[in-house]
C-alpha cells in the first residue's frame, strides 16, 4: 500500500458552492443552530458540526418516511381485517401507482447524495498547511501522539484517569474522570490540526464521538484528516474497530486549550527520541 | 428457456457496466477483478442457454398455456435413498479436522472419500438408466 | 435404487414405494430434498438457541458498568460465536438450507431437488462445519475471538494464535462448499423442474427470491472461501497476503471479505422478504400486488447489493466514498417499492391475524426502522459517527433480526401444517409473536441511543459515569424479554407432538403449489398438479370464478382465473 493520503480535490469553486448550498438548505431547514440534537453530538469541531447538520436533515427525512409507511402499514392492517366472509377485490397491478413509488425514492436518495457529497468533501478536505501536526499510532493496545520536536506522549491501556487536563499542564484537574481515560492527544482550540494516522500492528479505530468522526488506523496505510476543535473543552475517545484482547480498554481522551497555553505546554515538554521512526511496520 | 438465459446475460451486463464504472473511476484492482468474475459467472450460462433456446422449441414449462399433459413422462431419475453423501461429508470432515487434530485423521478420511466416489458411481451406473 | 419419475397428470395412480430404510439409518440415507430440508431446519435451529444463549451472556456482561460475568477473553469469543452462529449457521442455512429445500421443488412442482445426492452432502457439510465451529469452544486457547469478520492481521496467526481460530475458518470452508452445492442445486432445479405452464413470471416470489439468492451465493460464496484460504495460508503455510511485512496488503481482506459480506447480508435477507410476500397476500386473501414489480425489485435489490460492499468500509479512508454511497443509498428504492407492494397487497383485504401473519407484520415494522438506519449509514459521513458503534450493532439487529426471526418464524409457522400435517396452537403462537415483538423493541431502541452517545460495539466493559448505564439495563432487560418468548414456541411443539390437531392439505386457502401437495407430501411429492394459469394455480383451482384484475383494466384485464373443476379432494 502507498503511504500517500487520499485526499479529495477540493476545488475552490467548488466548495464556495457546497457552502452556500448546505448554508442555505440548513438554515431553511433547520433556522440556525437551535436545533434538536436528535439523541447525536452537535459537534466539538468545525467538521463534526458540519456532519451533525447532515445527520439531522437526515433524521428528519428518516421520521418523515418512516412516519409515513409506517402508518400506512398500520391503516391498512386496522382498516382491511377480515370483518366478513366477503371476497375482497382480486386487484393486482397499478402501473401508475408502481411507478410514482419508484421515481418518488430516487427523488429522495438523489437528494440526501447531493447532500452527502457536500458534507462528505467538507470533512475530508485535508489542508496544505495546518496549523499542527500530530502522528497518532495505534497499538495493542494504547496510543502514540507524536508531536513535532519529538515531544511524544504514549500510554497503553489503562483506567486511571491521564492527569493532563484542559486548566493546567498537568495535575488531577482533568474532570470528569470518566472522560479522562487513557493518553491525552493535547490539542489547541480554534486551530487546524492535522492527524497523520498509523497503526502498529492490526486495525484500530480511531473514534472521538464529540467530534462526530472516526478513521480507522491501519497497518501499511496512512491516513490523514483534519479538524478544527471550537472551543477548549475534554473529549473522551476510544478505539472503535475490534482489536484484540484488551480493545474494551483502549481508551484516550482529548485535551483543547487555548493556542498560547498549548504552546507553553509543548514547550515544557521532554523532547523523547520517538519509539518508532516514523515508518510503521 | 430464453427467459433464463436473459436472466444470467442481465447478471453479465450489470456487473460488466459497474465493473467499468469502477474501474475508470477508481483503478482499484481487487474489486474490479470480482466484479469481473461476476460478469463471466453470467455470461458463460447465458450465452450457453441463449444458444439453445434459439434452437429447442420451448419446453412446456416455457409456454404459458402448457397443460400439465403436455408434459407428460419420465422427469428424470430420482434415487431413492444413498448413504454415499453421508459418507463423502464425513470423510471431508475428517480430513479437514485433521489439519488441527492430526494428520493420521487423514487415513480414514480418504478412505471414506474414496469409497464414496466408488460406492456412488456404482450406484448411480446401477440405478440410472436415463 | 433410483426411481424414474414421471410427471403427474391429474388422476395417475403414484406408484407405491418400496420400505426403504427407516429410523436413524433412513435420517443418513435420504436424498429427499423434504427429509433433508427439516434437517437443515431442526440442525439451524439448534444454532440459533445456542447463539441465543450467548447473547444473553453477552447482555448480561453489559448491563452495568464494568461487568464481570465473563473474562475480557471469553466475552470476545462469544460476541464472536454470537454472530458467526447467527449469520453462517442459523440465518443463511435455515431458509436456504431448510426452508428453500423444502418449499422450492413443491413451488415448482418438481418431485425433488435436480440434484439429490449433492443436496444430501450439502447438508452433511453443513453439519460438520457447524460442528467444526462449535469444536472451537473445546481446544485450547478458546474459539475464534476476532469477530465474525476475522479481519486480517488480528486474524493472523501473530495476534490469534492457536487452532480455535483454525476451527472457524475451516468451518467457513466446509459451509461455504455446502451453500455454493445448494445454490447450483436450486439454480437446476428452477431452471429444469419446473411445471408444464409455469413460467418464470408465474413462479411464486418465494422461489424467485430463492433464485436470486443462489446467484447471490454463487457470486459471493467463492469469494468468502479464497479470502478464508488465503487467510489459512497466511496463518500456516508463510505467505503474507495481508501482512505488511512481507508486502501483502491488509486492506485486501476487507475488500475480499465485504465482496463476500454484504451480498451476504441480502443472502440472509431475500428469502425472509420472499416467506413474507408467500405469508402476507395468503392472509389478506388477494393476490401479490406487484408481482412483477416485485420479482424485478428482488433483481434489483441483488444486482446492487453486489456493488457496494465497501460501504462497510468508509472509513478505513481507503475506498471510494461517492461510487459506494451511491449504490448503496439506490437501495432503498428497491426496497421501498417491495414495501409499498406489501401495503398494496394488504390493501382492500380481508386480513386474517394468524400467527404466521402477525409475525410477517412485525417483520414489516422491524425491517422499516432497520432499512431507514440503513439508508443513515450509507451515507458516509453519518457512518463516520455511528461506525463500529452500537448504533451499527442496533441496525443489523432490526434487519437480521427482522428478516431471519421474525419472517423466519412466519414462515415457520406459516408452513408447519404442510411440514407435519398437524397445525400449531394458534394462542402460543400470538404470544410468542406478543413477547418477542415487545422484547425487540425494548432490546434494540436503547441501543440506538448508545451508539450515538459512543459506545463503541464488541466492549467488553465499559467505564461509569458516561451516561449508558441505564439504556443497557433496558436492552438487557429487552433481551430476557426475547429469550423467554422461545419458551412459548417450544411449548407449542410439544403440544402438537402430542395432542395433534390435522390441519388438512390447505388450511390457509393458500396460493402455490406446495398446497395442493398432501401434508405431508409424499415421496416424489406430487400425485396431481392442477393446471397453472396464473403465479398462484391452488387458488386459481379453488376458486374458478375468482379472477385477478388488472387495476385499471376494470376486470377485462388478462384472465388468470382458469376454473380447472371444482375441489376434488
Ligand atoms: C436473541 C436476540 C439477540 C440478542 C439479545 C443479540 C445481542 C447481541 C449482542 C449483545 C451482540 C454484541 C454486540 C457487540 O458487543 O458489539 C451481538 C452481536 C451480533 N449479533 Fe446478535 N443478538 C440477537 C440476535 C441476533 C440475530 C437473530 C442475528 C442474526 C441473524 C444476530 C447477529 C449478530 C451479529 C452478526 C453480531 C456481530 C458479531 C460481531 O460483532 O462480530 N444477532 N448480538
Ligand atoms: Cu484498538
Ligand atoms: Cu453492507
Amino acid at each position: 500500500m502507498t503511504d500517500e493520503p487520499l485526499r479529495p480535490a477540493l476545488t475552490g469553486r467548488r466548495r464556495r458552492g457546497a457552502l452556500v448550498l448546505v448554508g442555505v438548505a440548513l438554515s431553511l431547514l433547520l433556522g440556525g443552530c437551535q436545533v434538536p440534537d436528535f439523541f447525536g453530538f452537535r459537534g466539538a469541531t468545525k467538521q463534526g458540526h458540519d456532519e451533525f447538520l447532515l445527520y439531522v436533515g437526515t433524521f428528519i427525512a428518516a421520521l418523515v418516511v418512516g412516519g409515513f409507511v409506517g402508518l400506512l402499514i398500520l391503516f391498512a392492517v386496522v382498516r382491511y381485517r377480515r370483518r366478513n366472509e366477503e371476497m375482497p377485490k382480486q386487484f393486482q397491478y397499478h402501473i401508475a401507482l408502481e411507478l410514482t413509488y419508484t421515481v418518488v425514492p430516487i427523488i429522495i436518495v438523489l437528494i440526501l447524495f447531493g447532500f452527502t457529497v457536500i458534507t462528505e468533501n467538507r470533512v475530508d478536505a485535508v489542508t496544505p498547511k495546518p496549523n499542527l501536526t500530530v502522528d497518532v499510532y495505534a497499538f495493542q493496545w494504547g496510543w502514540e501522539f507524536d508531536y513535532p520536536n519529538h515531544v511524544v506522549v504514549r500510554a497503553e491501556t489503562t483506567t486511571d484517569p491521564d492527569p493532563v487536563g484542559p486548566e493546567g499542564l498537568s495535575g488531577p484537574q482533568c474532570s470528569p474522570a470518566a472522560w479522562c481515560l487513557g493518553p491525552g492527544l493535547i490539542l489547541p482550540s480554534g486551530e487546524t490540526t492535522q492527524i497523520n494516522l498509523r497503526s502498529r500492528d492490526v486495525v484500530h479505530g480511531f473514534f472521538v464521538p464529540e467530534f462526530n468522526f472516526s478513521r480507522y488506523a491501519q497497518p501499511g496505510v496512512l491516513n490523514q484528516f483534519d479538524f478544527t476543535v471550537i472551543k477548549p473543552g475534554v473529549f473522551r475517545a476510544q478505539c472503535t474497530q475490534f482489536c484484540g484482547l484488551y480493545h474494551s480498554l483502549m481508551l484516550f481522551h482529548v485535551v483543547a486549550m487555548p493556542p498560547t497555553q498549548f504552546q507553553t505546554w509543548l514547550t515544557a515538554q521532554e523532547p523523547t527520541t520517538s519509539l518508532n521512526t516514523k515508518a510503521a511496520p | 428457456m430464453r427467459i433464463e438465459a436473459l436472466f444470467l446475460i442481465g447478471v453479465a451486463a450489470f456487473f460488466g457496466l459497474v465493473g467499468l464504472i469502477y474501474w475508470f473511476w477508481g483503478y482499484e484492482q481487487s474489486g474490479t477483478a470480482m466484479l469481473l468474475g461476476t460478469t463471466l459467472l453470467g455470461l458463460l450460462p447465458g450465452t450457453y442457454y441463449f444458444w439453445w433456446s434459439r434452437r429447442m422449441k420451448p419446453r412446456p414449462e416455457d409456454r404459458s398455456d402448457a397443460s400439465i399433459e403436455d408434459g407428460a413422462g419420465v422427469i428424470g431419475s430420482f434415487p431413492d435413498s444413498s448413504v454415499w453423501p453421508f459418507v463423502l461429508g464425513m470423510g471431508l470432515f475428517l480430513v479437514v479436522l485433521s489439519i488441527v487434530f492430526g494428520l493420521w485423521l487423514l487415513a480414514p478420511g480418504f478412505a471414506l472419500v474414496i469409497s464414496a466416489a466408488v460406492g456412488v458411481t456404482v450406484e448411480s451406473r446401477r440405478g440410472g438408466t436415463v | 435404487m433410483t426411481t424414474l419419475v414421471e410427471r403427474p397428470v391429474v388422476h395417475a395412480e403414484h406408484p407405491e414405494h418400496h420400505e426403504g430404510p427407516t429410523g436413524l439409518l433412513k435420517w443418513m440415507t435420504s436424498t429427499d430434498h423434504k427429509v433433508i430440508g427439516m434437517n437443515y431446519i431442526v440442525t439451524s435451529l439448534v444454532m440459533f438457541f445456542f447463539a441465543g444463549i450467548m447473547a444473553l451472556v453477552i447482555r448480561t456482561q453489559l448491563t452495568v458498568p464494568s461487568g464481570a460475568v465473563v473474562s475480557n477473553q471469553q466475552f470476545n469469543e462469544l460476541f464472536t460465536m454470537h454472530g458467526s452462529l447467527m449469520l453462517y449457521l442459523f440465518a443463511g442455512p435455515f431458509a436456504f438450507g431448510g426452508l428453500a429445500n423444502y418449499i422450492v421443488p413443491l413451488q415448482v412442482g418438481a418431485p425433488d431437488m435436480a440434484f439429490p445426492r449433492l443436496n444430501a452432502l450439502s447438508y452433511w457439510l453443513y453439519l460438520s462445519g457447524s460442528i467444526t465451529m462449535m469444536l472451537g469452544f473445546m481446544v485450547a486457547g478458546g474459539a475464534a475471538a476476532f469477530g465474525w469478520v476475522a479481519y486480517a492481521p488480528l486474524s493472523e496467526a501473530t495476534f490469534s494464535p492457536g487452532s480455535g481460530p483454525d476451527l472457524w475458518i475451516l468451518a467457513l470452508a466446509l459451509t461455504g462448499f455446502s451453500a455454493i452445492f445448494t445454490g447450483v442445486n436450486l439454480v437446476t432445479t428452477i431452471f429444469y423442474l419446473r411445471a408444464p405452464g409455469m413460467t418464470m413470471f408465474r413462479m411464486p416470489i418465494f422461489t424467485w427470491n430463492m433464485l436470486v439468492t443462489a446467484i447471490l451465493i454463487l457470486i459471493a460464496f467463492p469469494v468468502l472461501t479464497a479470502a478464508v484460504v488465503m487467510l489459512f495460508c497466511d496463518r500456516h503455510f508463510g505467505t503474507h497476503i495481508y501482512t505488511v511485512q512481507g508486502g501483502g496488503v491488509p486492506v485486501l481482506y476487507q475488500n475480499l471479505f465485504w465482496f463476500f459480506g454484504h451480498p451476504e447480508v441480502y443472502i440472509l435477507a431475500l428469502p425472509y422478504f420472499g416467506i413474507a410476500t408467500e405469508v402476507i397476500p395468503v392472509f389478506s386473501r388477494k393476490p401479490l400486488f406487484g408481482y412483477k414489480g416485485m420479482a424485478f425489485a428482488t433483481m434489483s435489490i441483488a444486482a446492487l447489493s453486489t456493488g457496494v460492499w465497501a460501504h462497510h468500509m468508509f472509513t478505513t479512508g481507503t475506498v471510494l466514498l461517492p461510487f459506494f454511497s451511491l449504490l448503496s443509498l439506490l437501495i432503498a428504492v428497491p426496497t421501498g417499492i417491495k414495501f409499498f407492494n406489501w401495503i398494496g397487497t394488504m390493501w382492500r383485504g380481508s386480513i386474517v391475524f394468524g400467527t404466521p401473519m402477525l409475525f410477517s407484520i412485525g417483520f414489516l415494522f422491524a425491517f422499516l426502522m432497520g432499512g431507514l438506519t440503513g439508508v443513515m449509514l450509507a451515507s458516509p459521513p453519518i457512518d463516520f459517527v455511528t461506525h463500529d458503534t452500537y448504533f451499527v450493532v442496533a441496525h443489523f439487529h432490526q434487519v437480521l433480526f427482522g428478516s431471519a426471526v421474525f419472517a423466519g418464524f412466519s414462515g415457520l409457522y406459516f408452513w408447519y401444517p404442510k411440514f407435519f400435517g398437524r397445525m400449531y396452537n394458534e394462542t402460543l403462537g400470538k404470544l410468542h409473536f406478543w413477547f418477542l415483538f415487545i422484547g425487540f423493541w425494548v432490546t434494540f431502541m436503547p441501543q440506538y441511543e448508545l451508539g450515538l452517545k459512543g459506545m463503541p460495539r464488541r466492549v467488553a466493559t465499559y467505564p461509569a459515569g458516561l451516561g449508558w448505564q441505564n439504556l443497557n439495563i433496558v436492552s438487557t432487560v429487552g433481551a430476557f424479554i426475547i429469550g423467554f418468548s422461545f419458551v412459548f414456541f417450544l411449548v407449542n411443539l410439544w403440544v402438537s407432538w402430542r395432542k395433534p390437531v390435522p390441519a388438512g392439505d390447505n388450511p390457509w386457502d393458500a396460493h402455490a403449489l406446495e398446497w395442493f401437495a398432501t401434508s405431508p407430501p409424499v415421496h416424489h411429492n406430487f400425485t396431481k398438479l392442477p393446471p397453472v394459469r396464473s403465479e398462484r394455480p391452488v387458488w386459481d383451482f379453488h376458486h374458478p370464478d375468482a379472477r385477478t384484475i388488472e387495476h385499471g383494466h376494470n376486470g377485462h384485464g388478462q384472465l388468470v382465473g382458469t376454473g380447472a373443476g371444482p375441489r376434488q379432494d
